[in-house]
């Protein structure tokens, strides 16, 4: 589903943000990605966004260079990915039903679809009773879970969740890893990045291990080592 | 779906506007102080007009003809100064007319009186007044009549004119109106920048508070066009509603104003010229107003839309 063709980075100031990566997901699959502040995770994720661009190589999704998109068939090809941030980024002057609401009008979704849509996704996580609440008005674990609804309500085939419980207690931590398990069950592919050790020991899914912009370690059932 | 659309980012740019209330009642006021530095300029420009008018139509010229030219010939230069453009008005007065204007002018001076008693015969001329539209056009229309081909060799007739004579007064005059207009018009364009610039700045402040969230739009798939709409729309607002005060403003103001801009000599009262000319001065403010606020917009979110 998503090919990395020996990808590297290098930004302005010479610094090599990812060292000739070569790296294939299949559909269905669930990747951690997981390594040090500065190992690459991020720009690896902004790769797949579309938000940088490499230096050398190419990314694919499916068959296209995901870099040679033109505007409107980026803005196609990211409604096809949801994405969880560490942060949130919830749209803060809307509530909890216009901010899911949001990402289905972007991808020029009815009225009516959005309507029965939304309080649907917002009852699978159970937040059915938040959907008239301001974000500041959340706990952290219900922001991220607003976030994840986001993600999925256009039902994409790719979820990118960018340390998604970095902000949160053990509790919703394990509430939200068990939320992107059952997503990836019923096949979306899920790539996560993490720095929770107990997080990827528990998932028991391939992990691949990043160091200075390098893949060091891709182990299929594999554990937090750094 | 168009229309889905547009009736989605006016109902988003709508509602943004009224939930981000402080951010946006300050954008509003900057801006009214933007439309009020327009509008008083257009009162400006219409009371410097209307001096300057005032003073122009004080500047005339006087052609005197011998008494050998007949009344028919003085009325054909009169038809053919009337057909020149840069005559805004042309009358004759016959060397009659002109000896009881003067007697009227001078009725209780009787040295004057037994003076022209003395004299007997008329000692006025015929003439022709010309009021020019512009100053700077006497020097040509007094060539014109100068002319030896004019209205029948009329030129020979012509005792004097007496343009010849004030015409060190009426240069000078017509250079301080020249550059009072282009002063007027240079003083106008900076403040216009001037302003234009504030609000430029304020609305970028306003869309600075949004920049992650127009990040995460793009993020989840929304078009460049479909960010940049809601703020579009909450830009049309800040201008139509800081144009709606600033016209309410100006009507206490210029009612104040009014005697006062009248009793300088300007010879207009800024209240009725804005009660006069309520519709173009209310268009001008509105449209620019909302002109504005959609660039200033436009500009802001573009800045923000990169990713």
């Amino acid at each position: 589903m998503i090919h990395f063709d020996n990808v590297s980075k290098i930004y302005n100031d010479n610094t090599t943000a990812l060292d000739n990566i070569s790296l294939h997901i299949e559909e269905n699959e669930f990747v951690s990605i997981v390594g040090q502040s500065g190992a690459g995770k991020t720009t690896l994720i902004k790769m797949i966004l579309g938000e940088e661009r490499p230096t050398y190589g190419a990314v694919f999704f499916e068959k296209t260079d995901i870099h040679t998109l033109k505007k409107q068939s980026l803005n196609d090809y990211r409604r096809r990915i949801g994405i969880v941030f560490q942060d949130f980024r919830l749209l803060a002057h809307k509530t909890v039903y216009e901010n899911i609401a949001f990402a289905m009008e972007a991808a020029g979704r009815g009225e009516e679809e959005i309507a029965v849509d939304v309080p649907h996704v917002l009852e699978l996580v159970d937040l059915g009773d938040k959907i008239w609440n301001f974000p500041h008005e959340l706990s952290g674990g219900e922001k991220q879970r607003v976030a994840i609804a986001r993600a999925i309500v256009n039902q994409p085939d790719l979820i990118i969740a960018d340390e998604p419980t970095g902000n949160l207690d053990p509790i919703n931590t394990h509430e939200i890893i068990q939320i992107l398990k059952k997503i990836n069950d019923l096949g979306t592919t899920v790539i996560l990045t993490t720095h929770n050790k107990g997080v990827i020991d528990s998932l028991k899914k391939r992990v691949v291990t990043m160091e200075k912009g390098k893949i060091v370690r891709d182990d299929v059932h594999g554990k937090f080592i750094l | 779906m168009i229309w889905t659309k547009i009736k989605r980012v006016i109902k988003s740019g709508s509602i943004s506007f009224i939930r981000n209330g402080s951010v946006s009642v300050a954008s509003t006021l900057v801006m009214t102080v933007t439309l009020s530095v327009i509008a008083s300029l257009l009162f400006v420009g219409a009371l410097l007009q209307s001096t300057l008018e005032g003073i122009r139509s004080q500047v005339d010229i006087n052609v005197y003809f011998e008494s050998s030219v007949t009344e028919a010939q003085a009325q054909t230069l009169l038809l053919e100064l009337k057909q020149r453009k840069d005559v805004a008005s042309v009358s004759y007065t016959s060397s009659e007319q002109a000896l009881e204007n003067f007697r009227l002018r001078h009725e209780g001076n009787e040295l004057i009186m037994g003076a022209l008693d003395e004299v007997g015969e008329n000692p006025l001329e015929a003439s022709i007044n010309i009021r020019a539209a512009d100053p700077s056009s006497y020097q040509s229309i007094a060539e014109f009549i100068q002319q030896e081909n004019v209205s029948g060799d009329i030129a020979q007739g012509v005792k004097k004119i007496s343009y010849l004579e004030n015409k060190t007064a009426i240069d000078t005059l017509s250079k301080i109106i020249d550059s009072s207009e282009k002063l007027g018009i240079i003083i106008s364009l900076f403040f216009m920048i001037i302003s234009i610039l504030i609000t430029f700045n304020t609305v970028r402040l306003a869309i600075y508070v949004s920049k992650d969230e127009i990040a995460v739009m793009r993020l989840v798939g929304a078009s460049a066009r479909y960010i940049k709409g809601p703020f579009v729309v909450i830009g049309i607002l800040y201008g139509f509603l800081s144009s709606i005060i600033t016209l309410v403003l100006f009507y206490p103001i210029t009612y104040w104003l009014g005697p006062m801009t009248l009793n300088l000599g300007t010879g207009l009262n800024v209240f009725s010229y804005y009660l006069g000319n309520f519709i173009q001065i209310a268009f001008i403010v509105i449209s620019f107003g909302i002109i504005l606020g959609i660039i200033s917009s436009w500009l802001a979110v573009k800045k923000y839309i990169k990713v």
